[in-house]
């Protein structure tokens, strides 16, 4: 957006200079405006504060000229148009003369006719539709509309309302046939379920009838409907907008930390809303983040202290009588052994800092991973800590990291063990947006070819899982001769392997990047042989701000490598305490080591035993500790078994901060303040207190003082301190060896596959996708299977029947699952996980079947 | 309020400007001087007596104070008493529970909640229903704005005055205790519509209110 320049009064005998280059200078409402070339002049007038009324247009979205509303008077070289012009479409022409309803009576005269031709099929049902009250046809029409109708026949009457998917309700009477959610669908998410039907006066937005709109992003359109002809089943006559407090919010969901507005009424969240950043999410987020926060008000939420008493039987009790239990049970642990502390990676950043603080000055170790996924952490998590101390810590804007901007206007982007509409969908869309508008080229490394890979445009580089560093370190290189791969597959590579040599490019690095033995590393050594940055997308809100606040058994606050004895000197001066200097074990070490008895207590945050590569034997390492305390804020498997439970604040009813995979903090307010719940920092600082030290983290924002005190150690020093990748353990991959109908298990978590955070929202679960079984043409054709045939996928642990999906291209000797199948993890179906051999058999086979 | 009811005694108007009161005995010409003694030596050794002359007067006109609450008055029809949600003819709720009432109300006395009708329960015809209902009458002014916004006619104010009450928490009016009592032949919601679809209810109701009142008399007589 360019300044506007209205002109000075005064010096009338300097003449004016001319616009800038790349602009043209037109005439608003007798107002002289220079605007950029190709900008629209409904834009152009919004800057010299000129609201021309408008349904159809919306600045994310191209201009369709749909609704009419905007009429505007345009005069060229002296010449008027012969018809009043739509300021939506018409763009900017230097010498233009415009002229709004403020200034023209014919383009007054054609915006009032054409309200009153949108309101003859509307009904008059303001009273009972969602969107009285924040309407902007209602607004315009009580503004400039006619107070009675002409129309003297019946109205347009359709069958109202129908469910367009499970979370979608559309009532086609109010539609004045805008197209944003047909344009949104399509240009923005990519998801064309939704369009236009019919003709004449029965044209109406529809869907196939056997293709709901099963898109992750389909309650934008509700938000952007300018009339109420979209409405949340969620939110369907719980609430006009004079009963809500708006808070400014961020999600809790995923690493993308998308600006939210949270609505409550007495007490209880009623929606969420996308708010507009443009940094992070624009105006848009996923439904998970907008669908999902009723797991709040489950019947097993956590209220008050539970003790085991003598009995072993959990109890309620005192605040004082639970922080004095818990405070005895941990020394005791403590001088016993030891305690590890696993956070989880749901934490806010001062939280977060709390547990760091908590493990190091209280427990005296640095025994603490917030790391929780489904797939182990190799070699000690050597590898990962190293690549996450050298490329990741201290990152941001500004400071050496990727944005969500940057990608934007990138020139290429690779995705290494990360499938962004999934994992992060905000990534999604903006590399979405890039790929549309700058023609960005989108790469990923992996078994399958995925929808959303498909709607990036992007090319698939196929690897069998566990081979893609070789497919890595061969970017490097040029030509065919040397590898396995077809002729398409090698000139994909040559062109990826151009495209990341300049610059800009981004390699965006998932978690999952870590399950494979040296694929961090191949992604270290490529990033400097081509100069592309690197981005780490981890899956949880609170991953990047642990790691950058010393939830890691490896670096303390700000990134400050354990082993660096300035760096300890440093926190050592801040907090007054000495610092272990040992690092730490990780989440997978401190599990076994207090299943060994290595270590004898635990301290627990928000994890679920069931995201863990083996439930059954974290749970048995949490049976065998002999003292655990768990901060939750629901009853879970970990709490069942704890000694102490402390019901904790989740994040809306608690302030705090999160920090996004950018690096970004994204703060948010307490949305329900009123029930008075106790933040982790709180509660920690308590128990420290009576464990005789303290952390000064009683509120966030003293912790957040603390930590900006604290402030940041020199990311080079942290990558220097840190050993360079030592030796990486490589073995044959799982597809050495294998029987045709052996295949190599690559899975990942859909967004919604539900998990305990959706809990609660049926209509959101209702928009899941199926859950099937992927395979190649050529290994379903080897099968004797056809799509939707029901395919066995056998492990060490089990069977999983589950229907066939058929996908292209897709590497032959893999087979795709969804980490979660029917709400449980895939080890508890087949006693496995990404990265190893399963059997794929035709039929439903001997095993447990899911559903 | 100049006018005055027959009955009432006619009030004396404030005398603003100092001008003489038209009716009644004539002032001393001298108002009283501050410190002098108010029962002069010239007073009428009547006088003692006089003051019953007003009482015996009063006994032979109406009274003006009211019988409550053994017989209580009834205020005019347009009196702005307790709300009241009235029924469609079958029974059905014509609130919809579009809270416009709440949004217009000045005191922030009205709470409302809404909520779907389904098929296996209705409450009022159409998509919405009020699921909770409340009025607050500590806080109601009366001044009758709700039943101004009302677009189904739900909301109307009865005649119904006595509003007083020694506990907060009963003032708290809700939606069983607001609802119009049913009539003859109207039946507890939920229930399906028996009168049509949905714009018979609002097309159609003056035919239906007509029908009811027929009824009525019929079922009277």
């Amino acid at each position: 957006m360019t300044q506007v320049a209205t002109p000075p009064a005064g010096t009338p005998e300097q003449e004016p200079p001319g616009p800038p280059p790349g602009h043209v200078r037109l005439t608003i409402d007798g107002v002289q405006v220079d605007a950029p070339k190709g900008e629209l002049v409904i834009r152009a007038a919004e800057r010299i504060g000129t609201a021309i009324p408008r349904f159809c247009d919306h600045p994310l979205l191209d201009p369709v000229g749909a609704c009419r509303q905007c009429l505007v008077e345009v005069e060229m070289g002296g010449r008027k148009m012969p018809k009043p012009q739509a300021a939506c479409t018409q763009t900017v022409a230097d010498g233009m003369v415009v002229n709004t309803q403020l200034s023209s009576p014919v383009a007054e005269q054609a915006q009032r006719s054409n309200l009153e031709f949108l309101l003859l099929n509307h009904p008059l049902d303001c009273p009972i539709c969602d969107k009285g009250g924040e309407c902007p046809l209602q607004n315009q029409t009580l503004a400039n509309g006619p107070s009675a109708s002409r129309l003297r026949d019946p109205k347009r009457v359709f069958t109202k309302p129908i469910p367009v998917s499970t979370q979608i309700l559309l009532d086609r009477e109010r539609c004045v046939l805008c197209q944003r959610c047909t344009r949104f669908s399509a240009q923005i998410a990519g998801d064309r379920f939704i369009d236009l039907l019919e003709r004449g006066s029965a044209q109406q937005i529809g869907i196939n009838r056997t293709e709901p709109f099963q898109s992750y992003f389909s309650g934008n359109t509700i938000q952007i409907c300018p009339v109420g002809a979209l409405t949340s089943a969620a939110y369907r006559f719980r609430a006009r907008p004079f009963d809500l407090v708006s808070t400014p919010t961020t999600c809790e969901h995923c690493a993308s930390g998308c600006s939210l507005r949270t609505d409550s009424r007495a007490g209880g969240i009623t929606r969420r809303l996308a708010a507009d950043d443009p940094q992070v999410n624009e105006e848009w987020n996923c439904d998970k983040g907008r669908f999902a926060f009723t797991y709040l008000r489950q019947g097993d939420r956590l209220t008050q202290p539970l003790v085991r008493n003598a009995d072993g039987m959990l109890r309620p009790a005192s605040w004082t009588d639970a922080m004095a239990a818990a405070a005895r049970g941990l020394l005791q642990a403590r001088d016993a052994g030891g305690v590890g502390v696993l956070p989880g990676g749901r934490v806010s950043v001062t939280d977060a800092y709390a547990y760091a603080k908590f493990a190091r000055v209280a427990l005296r170790s640095n025994d603490i991973d917030f790391r929780v996924r489904d797939t182990p952490v190799l070699d000690n998590g050597a590898e990962e800590a190293g690549f996450l101390a050298r490329r990741v810590v201290g990152r941001g804007p500004g400071r050496g990291g990727v944005t969500h901007q940057e990608l934007e206007h990138a020139p290429a982007v690779l995705l290494v063990g990360f499938e962004p509409e999934d994992e992060s969908p905000i990534v999604f869309l903006r590399l979405r947006k890039a790929v549309r508008s700058r023609g960005l080229a989108v790469f990923a490394v992996g078994a399958l070819a995925t929808r959303g890979l498909e709607k990036l445009d992007g090319t698939l580089l196929p690897a069998t899982p566990g081979t893609e560093p070789a497919v890595l370190a061969g970017l490097t290189r040029e030509g065919t001769a040397d590898t396995g791969l077809g002729e398409a597959a090698a000139a994909a590579r040559n062109r990826l392997g151009a495209a990341l040599r300049s610059a800009g490019a981004v390699l965006l690095v998932g978690e999952r990047a870590a399950a494979v033995p040296g694929l961090l590393t191949a992604v270290e050594t490529l990033a400097d042989a081509t100069g592309a940055r690197i981005g780490w997308v981890p899956r949880r809100a609170g991953d990047r701000g642990a790691l950058e606040v010393g939830a890691f058994p490896t670096l303390l606050p700000g990134g400050r490598p354990v082993t660096d004895a300035a760096a300890r000197a440093e926190v050592e001066a801040a907090w007054g305490v000495p610092v272990p200097e040992t690092p730490g074990r990780d989440t997978g070490g401190i599990l076994a080591a207090v299943r060994d008895g290595d270590l004898s207590g635990l301290v627990i945050g928000g994890v679920d035993p069931a995201d863990l590569p083996d439930p059954g034997a974290a749970l048995t390492a949490v049976t065998a500790a002999s003292f655990v305390v768990s901060l939750e804020i629901r009853a879970s498997a970990v709490t069942e078994l704890a000694d102490v439970v402390l019901p904790v604040a989740a994040a809306p009813e608690k302030p705090g901060a999160f920090m996004n995979w950018e690096g970004r903090m994204r703060p948010f307010a307490a949305v329900l303040p009123e029930v008075g719940r106790l933040d982790e920092g709180r509660v920690l600082d308590t128990l420290g207190v009576e464990m005789d030290v303290d952390l000064y983290t009683q509120t966030p924002a003293a912790a957040a003082g603390e930590l900006g005190r604290l402030g940041g150690w020199p990311a080079e020093r942290t990558a220097a301190a840190i050993d360079p990748a030592g030796p990486v353990r490589s073995g044959p991959p799982e597809s050495h060896g294998l029987t045709p109908h052996d295949k190599v298990l690559t899975s990942w978590r859909p967004l919604l596959d539900g998990g305990r955070m959706t809990d609660g929202e049926p209509a959101l679960a209702g928009t899941a996708r199926p859950e099937v079984v992927r395979l190649s043409a050529a290994s379903a054709q080897a099968l004797g299977v056809v799509d939707g045939a029901p395919v066995t996928v056998r492990g060490p642990g089990g069977g999983l029947t589950l229907p066939v999906a058929v996908t292209e291209p897709m590497r032959t000797d893999a087979v795709w699952l969804p980490a979660r199948v029917g709400g449980r993890p895939l080890s508890a179906w087949i006693g496995t996980s990404a990265g190893h051999a399963v059997r794929v058999m035709a039929g439903a086979g001997i095993g447990r079947e899911a559903r | 309020m100049s006018e005055s009811e027959p009955g009432l005694p006619e009030r004396v108007p404030d005398d603003w400007a100092g001008q003489p009161v038209p009716a009644g005995p004539p002032e001393p010409a001298t108002a009283p001087v501050p410190g002098t003694p108010l029962a002069s030596p010239s007073n009428s050794p009547l006088d003692p007596v006089k003051g019953f002359g007003v009482t015996f007067r009063t006994m032979f006109k109406p009274v003006v104070t009211e019988d409550y609450p053994r017989n209580p008055r009834p205020p005019a029809s347009r009196y702005h008493g307790r709300h009241q949600l009235n029924r469609h003819p079958d029974g059905l709720e014509k609130c919809v529970g579009c809270e416009l009432c709440a949004w217009a109300c000045p005191a922030d006395a009205i709470f409302v909640e809404g909520a779907d009708n389904t098929e296996e329960a209705r409450f009022s015809p159409g998509e919405r229903y009020a699921k909770n209902y409340q009025i607050n009458y500590l806080r109601c002014i009366g001044c009758g704005l709700c039943i101004e916004a009302c677009p189904t006619r739900s909301l109307t104010m009865t005649n119904e005055y006595e509003l007083a009450d020694d506990e907060r928490q009963r003032l708290i009016w809700t939606k069983d205790m607001l609802l119009a009592p049913l009539a003859d032949g109207m039946e507890q919601p939920p229930h399906p519509m028996r009168l049509g679809d949905e714009q018979d209810y609002y097309a159609n109701g003056p035919d239906f209110l007509r029908d009811l009142e027929t009824r009525q008399a019929g079922g009277a007589r």
